[in-house]
């Protein structure tokens, strides 16, 4: 099999949109490909240390709202709850991450840090983006240890021979 | 049960585990032994083929028995 390769920009940093770029990382190691991860802006929040993801249903539209717990029918109903509420209750999002997180555990779905862990284990690269760092004024201890810190050159230096370049 | 070199169980995993778990079982057997992997998610069926085709892993058999998938993957060289 000749070796093909994939990067992943990863720009964001809630639970939900945390997913797609381990999976398909994790997934694409396995499959025999090199993979390199850039995490900028809010993906840089992927890398730390202490992962403390949430998830806002407000002004997600797309994201149902389901109980993780009690019988199937009620399981089954999608809480149509207004913005104005969703906004004007404190700790909504907190429950919202938590229903989130037990829903997640609940399906058999791995948790991030898992997969994260995974793709660490299956040689994955990962790039902390500097100039983000700078930016938001992060320092390099708050970020797990087994990456390196770049710029946009270093991560056109990985895209230029790989075969698939994602932007997630 | 006992026609494979290895097993494994996938229970109650959903996408991508199944496929990491596999990989993993299978980097440490020796080619041309056979792993059995039992999982529960419906995504695995597609998922396994396509991980046979691009890894090179011949997929032998895939079967569904009660709501369980069964896979049996033989290493490649």
């Amino acid at each position: 099999m000749s070796e093909k390769s994939m990067t992943i920009i990863a720009t964001k940093g809630t639970l939900d949109w945390a997913y797609p770029p381990f999976i398909l990382s994790s997934t694409a190691a396995a499959l025999g490909y090199n993979v390199t991860m850039f995490f900028t802006f809010y993906g840089l929040q992927l890398l730390k240390k202490d992962l403390n993801l949430s998830v806002s249903p407000l002004g997600n539209p797309g994201m149902p709202m389901k109980m993780p717990f009690g019988p199937s029918w009620f399981k089954g109903i999608n809480w149509n709850i207004p913005n104005l509420l969703q906004a004007g209750v404190p700790g909504f999002e907190t429950v919202a991450t938590s229903l989130m997180k037990k829903t997640i555990k609940n399906k058999g779905v791995a948790s991030i840090s898992e997969l994260r862990d995974l793709c660490l284990e299956a040689d994955v690269e990962m790039i902390g983006c500097q100039m983000t760092m700078d930016l938001f004024d992060m320092k390099r201890p708050e970020l797990i240890d087994d990456i390196s810190v770049g710029g946009a050159a270093t991560y056109m230096e990985r895209a230029g021979e790989s075969d698939i370049n994602l932007f997630i | 049960m006992s026609e494979s070199d290895q097993e494994l169980d996938a229970r109650g995993l959903n996408c991508p585990l199944p496929i990491l778990r596999a990989k993993k079982t299978l980097n440490g057997m020796a080619a041309g032994q056979t792993l059995k992997i039992i999982a529960t998610d419906p995504g695995s069926v597609k998922d396994f083929q396509a991980f046979a085709t691009q890894t090179g892993n011949e997929l032998m058999d895939s079967s569904e028995a009660n709501g369980e998938f069964h896979f049996l993957l033989k290493k490649g060289g």
